[in-house]
C-alpha cells in the first residue's frame, strides 16, 4: 500500500521527465550520449573478451589432454633425433609421442603454387592432437618406415591446391618431387594466432629429406592420466637434459599451464578493456550532471512556483533526481541496444559467435542508473535548495 | 465580526542591500477576519512585495508576530511554511506562473500532488476548481493555448484546489487588458462572496476600490482609514 502510494505520487515526476526529454530531444540525446557509448562499450567489450577466451580454451583443449610439448630453443645446439625421441617414449607414463620436424617448403598442383608450413611427424599425432580427417586417411606408421612420398594437406591448403576438387589421390609437386596426397583434414579453426588448416603433413622420415634436415623442432607426448602430468613432466626435463646438456636449449610445457597463462591475459584483458569503458560511463555521468544544473537554472522560476504552491525541499529534490535517473536509465537502455548490435556486428566481421554475457549488461545498466542517481544528488539538491522569493522573481 | 484569520503585530523586516541596512517593513499590525476582500495598495518600493511575501509564508518576520489560523509562522520551519502554503494559502501571481509544460489541469492538480491526495481524486476536484471558473472545457489545453485571462483563471483554480483559508493575489491584474481585468475582478468578488478571504495587493486604485476594504502601505508602514485611503493623492 505504503509503497504504491509512493510510486504514484512520483508518476507525474516520471512523465514530466519524459515530457521534458521529449521537448528536447536533440539536447537529452547528446546528453545521454555519453553513457550510451559507456553502456555499449562495456556490454560489447567484455563480451567479446570473454567469448574470445572461451574459444582460446576450446582451443586449447583441442589440442589434445594430457598433453607435454617438448619444444626445441636451439636446434644448433644439439642433434636432437628421432631416436632420442624413442627414448622419450621409454619414460615411465608416456602413452605416446610425436617428433615434429618443421619448415616451409613450395606446393605446386599444376600451375598452382604456394608456399607452406610442412609437419614432418608419424601416426601418433593425428591421436595426440585429436585431429579428424575429412576425407581419405592421416599419416601411417607404414608411411614413415617405407618413407613414402605422402601428404596429409589441411582443409585450407586442400583448397589453396585444389580449389574445391577432391585431392585425394592425386598428386601435388613439394619442392619439385611429386607427393601422393592421401588424406585431407576436417577445419579446425585458427588458435592463437596460427592456423593448423594451412599446413601440410608428410611421414617424419620423409620430411628429414624434404626439409633437408633431421633436427627435430617439436615434440608432443601424451601421458597416460591426468595424475602423472607433472611427474612425466620431471622425468622429460631430466632426460631432455642429458641430449642437450644447457636446460635453455629446449622447454616443456603442458597445455594445462598455457591455458591458464592464456585465461590469466584474457581476464586481465576484459577487466582493462571494462574499466577503460567504465570511465566512459563516469564521464557520462559528469555530462549528465552539467546539463542537470543548466536545468536548474533554467528552470528557477518553475522551482519557485512549485516552492510557493507547497512543494517541500525533498519533492523538489526527488523531481530533478529522477529526471537525471530517466536520463541516464534511457541512456543505459539504448546503450544496451548499440551494444548488442555492436556484438551482432563483430560476430559478423570476425565471423565468430559473440555471447551477451548477461550478468556485464545487468551490471552495466546498473551502473548507468547508480550514476545517474550519484550525478543526478548535486544538482537535485541545489534546485531544492533555491529560495522560493527570488526564485519565483527569476526571469 | 467574524473569526480572525491573520493577526500581525509590529512585524518588522530589513534587508541588507550593499552593507547598508534598508528597513522593507516597520512595525506593521494588520488584523483580518475570516470572508473579508481587502486590498493592499502602494506604489514600487513601498514594502508591498514583502509584506505580500511574508503574509504568503514565503518570508518569516525578523521581530513581531504573525499568527495566521493559530500558528505562529515565525516558528516555523521549512516543512512547515511549505504545507501551510500548500493549505491556507491560494497564490495568485501577476504573470499567471503556470508550468507551461503542464496542461491546464495538470497545473490545478500540482498543489493536490504535493498534500499526497491520490490521482483520482485530484482530477476530480482540480476539474471542479475548472469548471467554477468557467475553463471546463479548456482542461487539457497547454497554458501556450490559453489567453491571459484564461490563464489567469487556471491560476485561480490553482489556488482554489485545496480549499485554502486565503487566496492572496499580488497584481490579478496587471498583465491584463481592462476588460479581461474586470472578468478576473468579477470572479475574486463571486469567490468572495462564497466565503473565500480575498487578499490583494495591487498599485492601482481603480483595481483596490473593488475590495471592501483598504489598505495602504507606503515606506513599509501601513495606514487605514476607514475604507478609503488617506493620502491618496500623495502617490498617485
Amino acid at each position: 500500500m505504503r509503497t504504491e502510494g509512493i510510486l504514484l505520487k512520483l508518476l507525474p515526476s516520471f512523465k514530466l521527465a519524459w515530457r521534458n526529454i521529449q521537448t528536447s530531444k536533440l539536447r537529452s540525446f547528446l546528453t545521454m550520449l555519453g553513457i550510451i557509448i559507456g553502456v555499449a562499450s562495456v556490454i560489447a567489450l567484455v563480451s567479446i573478451g570473454q567469448s574470445s577466451s572461451q574459444s582460446v580454451n576450446a582451443s586449447i583443449n583441442s589440442l589434445g589432454t594430457n598433453v607435454l610439448s617438448v619444444s626445441v630453443l636451439n636446434s644448433d645446439s644439439s642433434d636432437f633425433t628421432a631416436d632420442d625421441v624413442n627414448g622419450l617414449q621409454k619414460v615411465n607414463g608416456v602413452k605416446r609421442v610425436a617428433p615434429v620436424i618443421s619448415g616451409r617448403i613450395t606446393a605446386k598442383n599444376g600451375t598452382t603454387s604456394s608456399t607452406i608450413s610442412v609437419v614432418g611427424t608419424t601416426a601418433s599425432y593425428q591421436k595426440i592432437k585429436n585431429i579428424k580427417v575429412a576425407n581419405g586417411r592421416f599419416l601411417a606408421d607404414i608411411d614413415n618406415e617405407l618413407r613414402l612420398k605422402t601428404v596429409v594437406l589441411g582443409s585450407s591448403a586442400a583448397s589453396t591446391l585444389f580449389s574445391g576438387e577432391n585431392p585425394v589421390g592425386q598428386t601435388v609437386q613439394l619442392n619439385g618431387t611429386s607427393y601422393k596426397v592421401v588424406g585431407v583434414l576436417q577445419s579446425s579453426g585458427s588458435s592463437m594466432g596460427s592456423s593448423g588448416d594451412d599446413t601440410i603433413f608428410v611421414p617424419l622420415r620423409t620430411a628429414e629429406q624434404l626439409t633437408g634436415s633431421n633436427a627435430i623442432s617439436s615434440v608432443y607426448v601424451q601421458v597416460q592420466s591426468a595424475d602423472q602430468v607433472s611427474f612425466v613432466e620431471r622425468q622429460l626435463n631430466y632426460a631432455l637434459l642429458s641430449v642437450f646438456h644447457d636446460t635453455d636449449d629446449y622447454s616443456v610445457s603442458n597445455s594445462q599451464d598455457v591455458m591458464d597463462a592464456m585465461s590469466d591475459v584474457q581476464n586481465t584483458m576484459s577487466l582493462l578493456l571494462g574499466s577503460i569503458a567504465s570511465i566512459s560511463l563516469l564521464v557520462g555521468g559528469i555530462g549528465i550532471m552539467n546539463i542537470m544544473f543548466v536545468s536548474v537554472s533554467e528552470r528557477t522560476k518553475e522551482i519557485g512556483i512549485r516552492k510557493a504552491i507547497g512543494a517541500k525541499r525533498k519533492d523538489i529534490l526527488v523531481q530533478f533526481l529522477i529526471e537525471a535517473v530517466v536520463l541516464s536509465a534511457l541512456g543505459g537502455l539504448i546503450g544496451v541496444g548499440a551494444g548488442f548490435a555492436a556484438i551482432k556486428i563483430y560476430a559478423l566481421f570476425a565471423s565468430t559467435s559473440v555471447t551477451l554475457s548477461l550478468s556485464v549488461t545487468a551490471l552495466s545498466f546498473g551502473f548507468s542508473l547508480i550514476v545517474g542517481v550519484v550525478f543526478g544528488v548535486f544538482p537535485a539538491n541545489k534546485a531544492s535548495k533555491l529560495n522560493p522569493i527570488q526564485a519565483l522573481r527569476y526571469e | 465580526m467574524g473569526k480572525t484569520i491573520i493577526e500581525i503585530k509590529d512585524l518588522v523586516k530589513t534587508y541588507k542591500v550593499g552593507g547598508e541596512t534598508v528597513t522593507a517593513l516597520h512595525r506593521i499590525s494588520l488584523h483580518v477576519e475570516e470572508g473579508e476582500f481587502i486590498a493592499i495598495i502602494g506604489p514600487s518600493g513601498s514594502g508591498k512585495s514583502t509584506l505580500m511575501n511574508m503574509i504568503g509564508c514565503l518570508d518569516k518576520p525578523e521581530s513581531g508576530e504573525y499568527i495566521l489560523e493559530g500558528n505562529d509562522v515565525g516558528k516555523l520551519n521549512d516543512y512547515e511554511l511549505a504545507t501551510i502554503r500548500n493549505q491556507k494559502i491560494g497564490f495568485i501571481f501577476q504573470n499567471f506562473n503556470l508550468l507551461s509544460k503542464l496542461t491546464a489541469i495538470e497545473n490545478v492538480e500540482l498543489p493536490l500532488l504535493y498534500q499526497g491526495v491520490a490521482p483520482q481524486e485530484q482530477k476530480q476536484l482540480a476539474q471542479e476548481c475548472l469548471e467554477k471558473v468557467g475553463l471546463g472545457d479548456r482542461a487539457q489545453h497547454l497554458p501556450t493555448q490559453l489567453s491571459g485571462g484564461q490563464q489567469q483563471r487556471v491560476a485561480i483554480a490553482r489556488s482554489l484546489v485545496c480549499n485554502p483559508p486565503i487566496l492572496l493575489a499580488d497584481e490579478p491584474t496587471g498583465a491584463l487588458d481592462s476588460k479581461t481585468s474586470k472578468e478576473i475582478l468579477d470572479v475574486m468578488k463571486k469567490l468572495n462572496g462564497e466565503g473565500h478571504t480575498i487578499i490583494l495587493i495591487t498599485h492601482d486604485l481603480g483595481v483596490a476600490r473593488q475590495a471592501k476594504r483598504i489598505v495602504q502601505i507606503k515606506d513599509g508602514r501601513l495606514y487605514e482609514n476607514g475604507g478609503d485611503p488617506v493620502e491618496t493623492s500623495a502617490f498617485f
